[in-house]
C-alpha cells in the first residue's frame, strides 16, 4: 500500500483506524493523523519521557511500551498514549539525610514489597535494569542503585507496570542524589576556585579586558595559547 | 567489519570502507590546524546560513525598529496578540504573588529555588509552564557546562573564549558574570546532588570544546541537562513552591506606573484565560528552534516557539543579536527518523573526526561551532564531497569509532549512552561505524536585552536564559547554554525577590497591547498572524520533513 510514494501502514490510535507512512514514528504518525499534542509530547528527541506510549502487536498478546518519539510505527499496531502517571513524590530536606537503606525505607516503604517479578526492567524504554536497581536500593546500596538507575527519564511506564505498586523513578532520584552528595561529595578544585573569584584573584585580568578596544582584544583572542591537548 | 551487520543501505558502503581505511592515518596526523581569523571570516560570509541575502528583514515597528532578524522572527513579532484589552477582566484576579516565574526549564527552576532562599515564601512564587515541569531545551542538552576550575584554567581565559567566539558582539558585563558564577554553579549542583562524571582521584572530567582554549566541559554522560534539571525538579517539589503546569503565558500585564506585573496565562487543556498579577516576573520561556528559520530542522524541545521574545516586545523591551542564529555541526541527517537530532558535540571533544565521503578531514574538529558548521555546507555544497541520505540530504560523516581507539573500549557506552541507545535503535552502532550529520538548527543567539541583574529596559520584568540576548554575542560555544541558565537564573530569583520587597503594583492594565496594535498600523503591517503562537503546527502533512534549500 502506497501514497504520494509513501509505503503505508494501518494503525489503531487508541482505537481509532488510520493509515500512515510506514517510516514514521508513533509521534510524528499521531500527528500525520491529525493529532496536535498538548500532553504527550516534549522534547522529541529521546530526552525527557514526556510522550511514554503502550501498544500491542498484531497477532500478539503483549502489551508493550516505547517513547512516542523514539518508536516506529508497524502495520497493525494498536496504541494509547499514558502521559501521566499518577504518584506522589515524598519531600525531604536533602541537607539531612543519610546515604543508607533506611533513608529508602523511610521515605518509600513500598520498595520492601518488591516482588522481583521483573515487570518494570521489561516495561522500561531505556533497558534499564529497574528491578535491580530497586533492590539494590532495598540493601542499601547507593551507588548501584544511582548507577543503574541513571539513564531514567522518568516517562512512568515502570510504575504503571509494577504489581507492588512501586514507583521505582522516584527511588532512583533519591539514589542519586544521595550518590552525588554524600558519597562522592564535592569536588576540592571548584571548592577552590570559588575561594578565589570570591577573593576577586580573577577581577584585574577580566576588567582589563573588558576596556579593551576590538582590535586589542582579538589580537588577544587569535593568539591566545591552546591548551586541549 | 566481519561479523556485523551494518546500519547503513548497500550504496554507502564504499564510503565507510574508505573512512575506515584512512581512519588509522587520520588520527595519527592529529587532525588539521585551525582557521586563521581571516579564513574564519571568509567561509561565515560565504557559507553560514545567516549570511545567506533574503532570509532576514527589519523589525518594522516598536523600540528595536530596523534590527535585521531572519524572518521566522520578524513574523512572529509583527503578529497580533491572541487577546483583546476588552476579554480580560483585569478586576478578577486569580493569582496575586509576589514572584511570577513563566517557564519550568533550568533558568526558572533554578529562579524559583534562588527567590525562596531569598526570602519569597513558597506560596508568593508562582511558576507555569507551557508543557511538564522540567520539561524544556535545558533537559536535552547533552555535552556539558563550562566552568573554569581546573589549575591551568581560569574565569579569565574562559572570558576571553567566550567573547571571541561571539565575534566580540557579547556584552561584556554579562560574559564577566557568567564566568565568575560558573564554578560556584557547580558547586551549588553538588551540593544539591547532581552526578558529574569525575576522575578515580575524584577530580572533575574536563572535556575540550568547540572555541575553547581549556578543558573546561563538565558532563553528566550525555545527559547532562536531564540529570541537572531533574534534580532542580526534585528540590523544586521538595520545597514546596506553586507551580501550574500545561497553562502559558500570552501577553504581560502592566500597570499604570509602566511596569509589568504580572501575565494574562492561558490554560492549554481547558482554553480558560486566568490573571496573575506579581510584583516581580520573570521571563525563562527558552528560545525559537520550532520556527525552523530557513526551513532548517531541529535539535528543539517541542515548546521552543519564541513565545518571550514577542511577550517582552510588546512591553517595550529591546532586543538583540537576534541577526544570528546558532546551527549546531552535527545534527543526525540519517536515518530519517532521527533527522535534526542532536549528535552531542563532546563525540569531537573526547576524539571522533568529521570526514567527506572519501574519509579525508576537511577542518579542524573543534572551531568554534558556527565556523563548524559553515565548513560542513562547504564540504557537502561547493565542494561536493557530502554523502546524500536516501531522502536527498547531504551529510558528511562523524567518525565515532575513532573514540575508542583513542579513549579505550567502554567509553561510548559509558560517556555516550543516550547517542548510543538512539543510533542502536537504528541498527547502527556507533562504536563501530561512523554516523551521518548535517548543521542543525540549535539555539537563540540574542534575545531580550539584560544586565547582570537579569532587568530589562522594562521595570518589573526579568529575564533569564535562551530568551536573552548578549551573554553570547553572535555565536555561543558548547556548554555555554547551561552555564548561562544557572547563573542568570540564580540571579534573576535573587534580583527578583529583592525587587518584590519594595515593588508596589499600580492599576492593572492591557493598554500596552493597545499601543502595539497602533505601532502595527503605523508601520503599515497588514497581516493575519497572531502571536505568541504557543505550540508548532505539525498536523497532517507538515509532519514529513522538508527538504532544505541551502545555498
Amino acid at each position: 500500500m502506497t501514497e504520494n510514494g509513501n509505503k503505508m501502514v494501518t494503525i489503531y490510535v487508541m482505537g481509532k483506524k488510520q493509515k500512515v507512512p510506514a517510516d514514521l514514528t508513533i509521534m510524528k504518525a499521531m500527528e500525520y493523523a491529525g493529532h496536535q499534542f498538548r500532553r504527550g509530547a516534549g522534547c522529541r528527541g529521546g530526552f525527557c519521557g514526556a510522550c511514554a506510549t503502550v501498544y500491542r502487536k498484531k497477532g500478539s498478546y503483549k502489551l508493550q511500551g516505547a517513547l512516542a518519539c523514539q518508536k516506529i510505527v508497524e502495520d497493525g499496531m494498536i496504541i494509547a498514549q499514558i502521559p501521566f502517571s499518577p504518584q506522589e513524590k515524598v519531600t525531604y530536606k536533602i541537607n539531612e539525610l543519610k546515604a543508607e537503606a533506611n533513608t529508602f525505607l523511610e521515605y518509600y516503604p513500598e520498595i520492601a514489597r518488591c516482588l522481583a517479578c521483573n515487570t518494570c526492567t521489561k516495561a522500561c524504554p531505556q533497558d534499564i535494569m529497574v528491578m535491580d536497581y530497586v533492590q539494590s536500593a532495598l540493601r542499601g546500596d547507593v551507588t548501584q542503585a544511582a548507577k543503574l538507575s541513571f539513564d531514567c527519564l522518568g516517562c512512568g511506564l515502570c510504575a504503571m507496570r509494577c504489581p507492588a505498586e512501586i514507583v521505582p523513578y522516584n527511588i532512583g532520584q533519591l539514589a542519586r542524589r544521595l550518590e552525588s552528595k554524600y558519597i562522592e561529595g564535592p569536588t576540592e578544585h571548584v571548592l577552590k576556585r570559588c575561594e578565589e573569584v570570591k577573593e576577586g584573584k580573577f577581577d584585574a585580568e577580566i576588567e582589563e579586558m573588558m576596556k579593551m578596544d576590538k582590535a586589542t582584544l582579538s589580537k588577544k583572542y587569535n593568539t591566545r595559547e591552546m591548551k586541549i591537548k | 567489519m566481519s561479523g556485523y551487520i551494518s546500519g547503513y543501505p548497500e550504496y554507502m558502503q564504499d564510503s565507510i570502507r574508505k573512512v575506515a581505511e584512512k581512519r588509522g592515518s587520520n588520527l595519527s596526523s592529529h587532525g588539521i590546524n585551525a582557521m586563521t581569523a581571516e579564513e574564519r571570516q571568509s567561509i561565515l560570509e560565504h557559507f553560514h546560513p545567516d549570511w545567506k541575502p533574503n532570509m532576514k528583514r527589519p523589525i518594522a515597528m516598536g523600540p528595536s525598529k530596523g534590527m535585521m532578524v531572519p524572518n521566522e522572527v520578524a513574523d512572529i513579532l509583527e503578529a497580533h496578540p491572541l487577546i483583546k484589552p476588552s476579554d480580560i477582566d483585569l478586576n478578577h484576579i486569580d493569582y496575586d504573588v509576589e514572584v511570577l516565574i513563566i517557564g519550568a526549564g533550568g533558568a526558572g527552576l533554578s529562579a524559583a529555588l534562588l527567590a525562596q532562599e531569598n526570602g519569597v515564601p513558597v506560596d508568593q512564587i508562582l511558576m507555569i509552564q507551557k508543557l511538564r515541569l522540567g520539561d524544556a531545551n535545558s533537559k536535552m542538552s547533552q555535552g556539558g557546562i563550562q566552568a573554569a576550575d581546573s589549575s591551568i584554567d581560569s574565569p579569565s581565559i574562559h572570558y576571553l573564549d567566550v567573547i571571541g567566539g561571539g565575534h566580540y558582539a557579547n556584552k561584556p558585563d554579562l560574559v564577566e558574570a557568567l564566568v565568575k558564577d560558573a564554578p560556584d554553579v557547580i558547586k551549588w549542583h553538588e551540593e544539591l546532588g547532581v552526578m558529574y562524571d569525575k576522575n578515580p582521584d575524584g577530580s572533575l572530567l574536563e572535556i575540550a570544546g568547540g572555541g575553547t582554549s581549556r578543558r573546561r566541559m563538565h558532563s553528566c554522560k550525555d545527559y547532562t541537562g536531564l540529570e541537572i534539571t531533574r534534580v532542580l525538579v526534585d528540590e523544586f517539589i521538595n520545597r514546596g513552591i506553586s507551580n501550574i503546569e500545561f497553562t502559558s503565558a500570552v501577553d504581560f500585564i502592566m500597570d499604570s506606573k509602566n511596569q509589568v506585573a504580572g501575565a494574562v496565562l492561558f490554560d492549554m487543556e481547558t482554553e480558560e484565560y486566568r490573571v496573575a498579577r506579581a510584583k516581580s516576573t520573570i521571563l525563562a520561556t527558552g528560545g525559537f528552534g520550532r520556527l525552523h528559520i530557513q526551513g532548517f530542522a531541529t535539535t528543539n524541545h517541542y515548546g521552543a516557539t519564541g513565545d518571550g521574545i514577542v511577550m517582552a516586545y510588546r512591553t517595550g523591551a529591546i532586543l538583540r543579536d537576534l541577526d544570528s542564529t546558532q546551527y549546531h555541526p552535527t545534527g543526525a541527517a540519517y536515518p530519517e527518523q532521527i533527522v535534526g537530532q542532536l549528535a552531542t558535540e563532546k563525540l569531537r571533544g573526547r576524539g571522533a573526526l568529521p570526514v567527506n565521503k572519501n574519509g579525508e578531514l576537511f577542518v579542524y574538529h573543534l572551531e568554534p561551532r558556527d565556523i563548524e558548521s559553515s565548513s560542513y555546507i562547504r564540504e557537502c555544497y561547493e565542494r561536493d564531497n557530502g554523502i546524500i541520505t536516501p531522502t536527498g540530504m547531504r551529510a558528511v560523516w562523524l567518525d565515532t569509532p575513532m573514540i575508542e581507539i583513542v579513549t579505550g573500549p567502554g567509553t561510548i557506552e559509558r560517556e555516550f549512552a543516550a547517542m548510543f541507545r538512539n543510533f542502536k535503535k537504528f541498527g547502527i552502532d556507533i562504536r563501530k561505524e561512523p554516523i551521518l550529520v548535517f548543521p542543525t538548527l540549535h539555539y537563540q543567539n540574542g534575545g531580550v536585552e539584560i544586565n547582570p541583574n537579569t532587568e530589562t529596559s522594562v521595570p518589573g520584568l526579568f529575564c533569564a536564559g535562551e530568551v536573552c540576548g548578549g551573554v553570547h554575542g553572535k555565536n555561543r560555544l558548547m556548554g555555554n547554554s547551561q552555564l548561562d541558565l544557572y547563573v542568570f537564573g540564580r540571579r534573576a530569583g535573587k534580583a527578583a525577590a529583592e525587587h518584590a520587597k519594595n515593588a508596589s503594583v499600580g492599576k492593572l492594565t492591557l493598554a500596552h497591547l493597545d499601543r502595539y496594535e497602533r505601532w502595527l498600523a503605523k508601520a503599515g503591517v497588514k497581516t493575519d498572524r497572531k502571536s505568541p503562537i504557543l505550540l508548532p503546527e505539525y498536523r497532517g502533512k507538515k509532519t514529513l520533513e522538508h527538504k532544505l534549500n541551502i545555498l
